[in-house]
């Protein structure tokens, strides 16, 4: 590309080639079989889908909000970077929900050019949601963010890890990849703990209320659902309880690093039984959904 | 070696376009002039992450939200290599963001407008990050080494940020009705604006002559404003949108565009800090400075804490 002249080639119509990966960027799955392995419900592996997707996608929305607002330009740029990974995680996982059973994409006008992957992020309802409640929980301040991201990005981890072995090839790619992305996460996340928690005073305390926020929202982590169960026995799906003794023993040894006791704090209860994986949410995600979908469902027939 | 024999060896340097580094002698003037000029030119990155990161949460696909999630991110990075470069004259980082959030330094006068609009984060792309390349793509060969080095990097990312905004106008352009009108709306509001991103008329410009002498600057406001009006008339009509400047008509005897002139009084209220957002941007710039102080307090309490160990 000439530097000097930006402007040169910008109205060439197939100018793909100036791209590192092309304009097509419709279909995050072009390309790739998405046969559902034989012995398995698509309806569950597509349930499963929105639920791994639908942890990154209001993760990375939680992230998205740092954006100018971090507590210093290396930050913003970490902080970014791990929303992009959680993005592109919830872009495959979307798009693989809607390929395991396309009657999970909410029905848009006869026509409209909106792909699957945005018609589940942007045109369904809250209730159709599935990320657990910690994904829900505000910002705070910058403790409460790297202990949030340290315990979701924790459990995660292994639950990708596991997920390397699917019997779904989709799911056992997007793992492959995810593994690498969370071993970072989880590293920048843990290393702020043990900073705030070793710094000084007032960090230390805001550390310790930050452990005080997230830890009511962990036993929810090892709850297995009953689509998660059905597709373990298959051997598409991985344990969510298993991962988390793998995660929890982590997170032991990031307290004891940072000298810190886990708070001895109540734990967030359930409802009928029924939590994030059911659909049943906290109050904060309606909001997060109303401000993320707005722009999109003022089109239904747009282009973007 | 007294002050004049240095003189003289930096005035071969500028004569012979060679680079100063941050080791050689240097006149305190050259220096101050480039602190300033970096400086700004990193505020402007980082508060030029304000309008278009306000998107973020609502960007209407979730391949947009990649899109301008990394489009922000450079300029963060931008703002750190910029800083960086600002450093190796002998300010730090900490000091030129105090400036910045006590309003006793600068940055450019566009952040100061809203975006009000999705369309506006392609606007930005196509008319501000190409009237910001037009800008800096001299700056590669500016004097000072660690400047022109920074800008090669930077302008190759600008580049970018300028396709994927042109690319987003193209794709609403061949939306619904609504978008084309959301388009049309964004670019009646930046043009004038970013016309006034290379600065005042040349007459009015006192800086230009002493920065044109030391190699800092490389062509004039009006020369660079000109270039821009004669690269965003095709592109406007390939896209389809009407520039809101009814005197914009080519001109053969010039081989160039004859266009009307901006609100130059506008410019000054913005320049001075009365424009439509400043007060926001710099309230907000140095909301998340003060907000973050404990958290890069912590950090030194650490390491300080670590070497020691």
């Amino acid at each position: 590309m000439d530097h000097d002249n930006a402007y040169d080639g910008l109205v060439e119509t197939q100018d793909d080639a100036r791209w590192a990966f092309g304009t097509g960027f419709d279909d995050p799955l072009a390309g790739v079989d998405t046969t559902v392995p034989t012995g398995v419900d698509g309806a569950a592996l597509a349930a499963y889908c929105l639920m791994l997707g639908d942890d990154a996608l209001v993760s990375a929305q939680r992230l998205a909000q740092w954006s100018t607002r971090a507590p210093e330009l290396e930050e913003e740029v970490a902080l970014a970077n791990i929303g992009l990974d959680l993005l592109g995680q919830a872009r495959l996982l979307l798009a693989r929900a809607a390929a395991a059973d396309p009657s999970v994409v909410p029905p848009l006008p006869e026509g409209s050019p909106v792909p699957s992957e945005d018609a589940l992020a942007f045109f369904r309802d809250a209730p159709a949601f599935r990320p657990v409640h910690l994904t829900q929980v505000p910002n705070g301040d910058f403790a409460v963010t790297v202990v949030r991201l340290t315990v979701l990005s924790t459990w995660r981890l292994e639950v990708l890890r596991a997920l390397t072995a699917s019997r779904d090839p989709v799911l056992a790619a997007v793992a492959e990849k995810g593994v690498k992305e969370l071993s970072y996460h989880r590293d920048y996340a843990a290393r702020w703990c043990v900073t705030l928690a070793q710094g000084t005073a007032v960090s230390r305390s805001r550390l310790v209320g930050a452990l005080g926020v997230v830890w009511p929202y962990l036993a929810e982590l090892s709850r297995v659902h009953p689509v998660e169960r059905s597709l373990v026995e298959v051997g598409v799906a991985a344990d969510p309880s298993a991962a988390w003794l793998v995660a929890s023993a982590f997170l032991d040894q990031v307290l004891a690093a940072g000298d810190l006791e886990p708070p001895g704090t109540r734990s967030v209860g359930t409802m009928g039984g029924r939590a994030g994986r059911d659909g049943a949410h906290t109050e904060w995600l309606g909001p997060l959904l109303d401000e993320m979908q707005v722009v999109a469902r003022a089109h239904p027939m747009g282009r973007w | 070696m007294t002050t004049t024999d240095l003189q003289a060896g930096f005035d071969e340097t500028i004569a012979h376009e060679w680079r100063v580094e941050p080791r050689d002698w240097m006149p305190d003037g050259y220096r101050r002039t480039l602190v300033r000029q970096v400086a700004q030119h990193a505020h402007s990155e980082i508060i030029g992450m304000q309008p278009e990161g306000g998107w973020l949460t609502r960007a209407p696909s979730l391949r947009r939200k990649q899109v301008l999630m990394a489009k922000v991110q450079d300029e963060a990075g931008h703002g750190l290599y910029l800083y960086s470069a600002a450093e190796t004259l002998g300010v730090d980082r900490d000091d030129l963001t105090q400036q910045l959030v006590d309003s006793r330094q600068k940055y450019s006068s566009i952040f100061n407008y809203p975006a009000l609009s999705y369309a506006d984060v392609g606007t930005i792309g196509w008319l501000v990050d190409g009237a910001a390349i037009c800008n800096q793509v001299p700056l590669c060969r500016s004097s000072y080494g660690p400047y022109a080095r920074a800008m090669i990097r930077v302008c190759k990312e600008e580049s970018f940020h300028q396709r994927q905004g042109y690319e987003l106008l193209m794709t609403m352009m061949n939306g619904t009705d609504a978008q084309r009108a959301m388009v049309q709306e964004s670019v009646d509001r930046f043009w004038w604006p970013s016309l006034m991103m290379f600065g005042p008329p040349d007459a009015d410009s006192p800086n230009t002559e002493q920065s044109m002498a030391w190699g800092i600057k490389r062509h004039t406001n009006d020369e660079l404003r000109q270039r821009f009006v004669d690269m965003s008339v095709p592109q406007a009509a390939a896209l389809g949108v009407t520039l809101p400047d009814p005197d914009l008509a080519w001109n053969d005897d010039r081989g160039a565009h004859d266009f009307g002139e901006p609100d130059w009084s506008e410019f000054a209220a913005v320049v001075r800090g009365d424009g439509p957002c400043n007060v926001q941007r710099v309230a907000h710039r140095r909301a998340a400075h003060e907000d973050g102080a404990w958290v890069r307090e912590a950090a030194t309490a650490f390491a300080a804490k670590q070497a020691a160990s």
